[in-house]
């Protein structure tokens, strides 16, 4: 059985599209097949971040529309061959997507996919709810900033009373916090929210925390996921995410200056 | 770092002022998540019922409904204004499913 994670926020420009690009690069390249959806319906995005543009025939409006088959419509990524990505339309009709024909993709899906990585638009409307309606876990990526953290709870509380597990009371949506665009020099500062006051607040299980990067902004330049720059940070901070996520046991980093290697522990004191 | 630059740290950062609103703000969110479309107007009606009776303002009624397996609870709370009725006016009634 496919496991659905949606990539949710409320608040837009946090880092889902970036998170849901690495994240589906990451289970691929550990041998999992993976689909990754973009649902930003008239703002398709998730293409240009997994460059794969130019390569854009069918979207998930014509499959639901029964205007290509699904097979017509998926990418495949021509870095890892078990990463396919399905885009999203460009047409500016906002009910081009409906619960109706969104289930009937995913149940496509699942039957040959593990995993299946749902990026959803800002906001609360149509296109975020039907992407995180049918999913069994979420990936709440948060900035360490007050709009966001609202936000991120305001769709906890969505997540936990309009999802399908909800209304049909199955066991509830797992709830999973990436805290994305994290500067431990600023929380140092006392100018940043730190990783236990966003916790305090929303007590969700941390998955990772994502530094500030320059490389996310170079990788997106290429259309490359952050991920596959391995010397890069973030995309350090993804990998782990990914282990971690998989149930490995990986201590977290980047929430506090990296300590000293055996070089620099011999000078410490001085 | 300077003495003044002690002294100014040691002022509460502007991370903490964000954390306190967010607890405040949160709190205040969730409790009203889970309430029915229809309570702002029961409160509303309620008030005006109690107002032909008593002076009371919109701050002294708070009506919540809480929601379990076996039942749902309507807890309507009045505080009564302290000179001429010291007595706190407290009535919950119960609804079996
Ligand atoms: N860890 C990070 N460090 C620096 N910039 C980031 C990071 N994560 C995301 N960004 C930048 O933030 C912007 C919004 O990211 P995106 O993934 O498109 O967010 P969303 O999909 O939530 O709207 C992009 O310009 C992206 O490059
Ligand atoms: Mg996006």
């Amino acid at each position: 059985m496919a496991r659905i994670i949606v990539v949710t926020s409320g608040k837009g420009g946090v880092g889902k599209t970036t998170t849901s690009a690495a994240i589906a690069m990451g289970l691929a390249k550990r041998g999992h097949k993976t689909a990754v959806i973009d649902f930003d319906v008239g703002l398709r995005n998730l293409d240009l971040i997994m460059g794969c543009e130019r390569r854009v025939v069918y979207d998930l409006v014509n499959v639901i529309n029964h205007e290509a088959t699904l097979n017509q419509a998926l990418i495949r990524d021509k870095r890892c061959g078990d990463l396919y990505i399905l885009p999203a339309s460009q047409t500016r009709d906002k009910d081009a997507l409906t619960l109706e024909g969104v289930g009937q993709v995913l149940e496509e899906l699942a039957k040959d996919f593990s995993y299946i990585i749902c990026d959803s638009p800002a906001g609360i409307e149509r296109g975020a709810h039907l992407a995180m309606y049918f999913a069994d876990d979420a990936f709440i990526v948060t900035n360490p900033e007050v709009s966001s953290v609202r936000d991120s709870d305001r769709m906890l509380g969505i997540l936990a009373s309009k999802s399908r597990r909800a209304e049909f009371s199955e066991e509830p949506i797992k709830e999973f916090l990436l805290l994305s665009r994290y500067s431990h020099e600023r929380v140092k500062l006392g100018e940043m929210l730190s990783v236990d006051d966003v916790q305090e607040i929303l007590a969700l299980n941390l998955l990772g925390v994502i530094p500030e990067s320059k490389s996310v902004l170079n990788a997106s330049n290429s259309g490359t996921p952050v991920i596959l720059d391995e010397q890069s940070d973030a995309g350090q901070a993804y990998s782990d995410i990914v282990a971690r996520y998989l149930g490995e046991e990986v201590p977290h980093r980047f929430i506090e200056k990296e300590k000293k290697g055996l070089f620099g522990l011999l000078f410490r004191g001085k | 770092m300077s003495l003044l630059d002690y002294f100014k740290t040691n002022k509460r950062t502007s991370a903490a002022i964000a954390k306190e609103r967010l607890q405040i703000l949160v709190a205040h969110e969730r409790s009203s998540r889970n309430q029915p479309s229809y309570l702002p107007q029961l409160k509303k009606e309620l008030l005006e019922v109690i107002q032909r009776y008593f002076q009371v303002s919109e701050e002294t009624i708070s009506v919540s409904l809480e929601q379990d397996d076996e039942r749902e609870t309507l807890e309507l709370n009045i505080t009564l204004p302290d000179e001429e009725h010291l007595k706190n006016f407290n009535s919950t009634t119960t609804k079996g499913k």
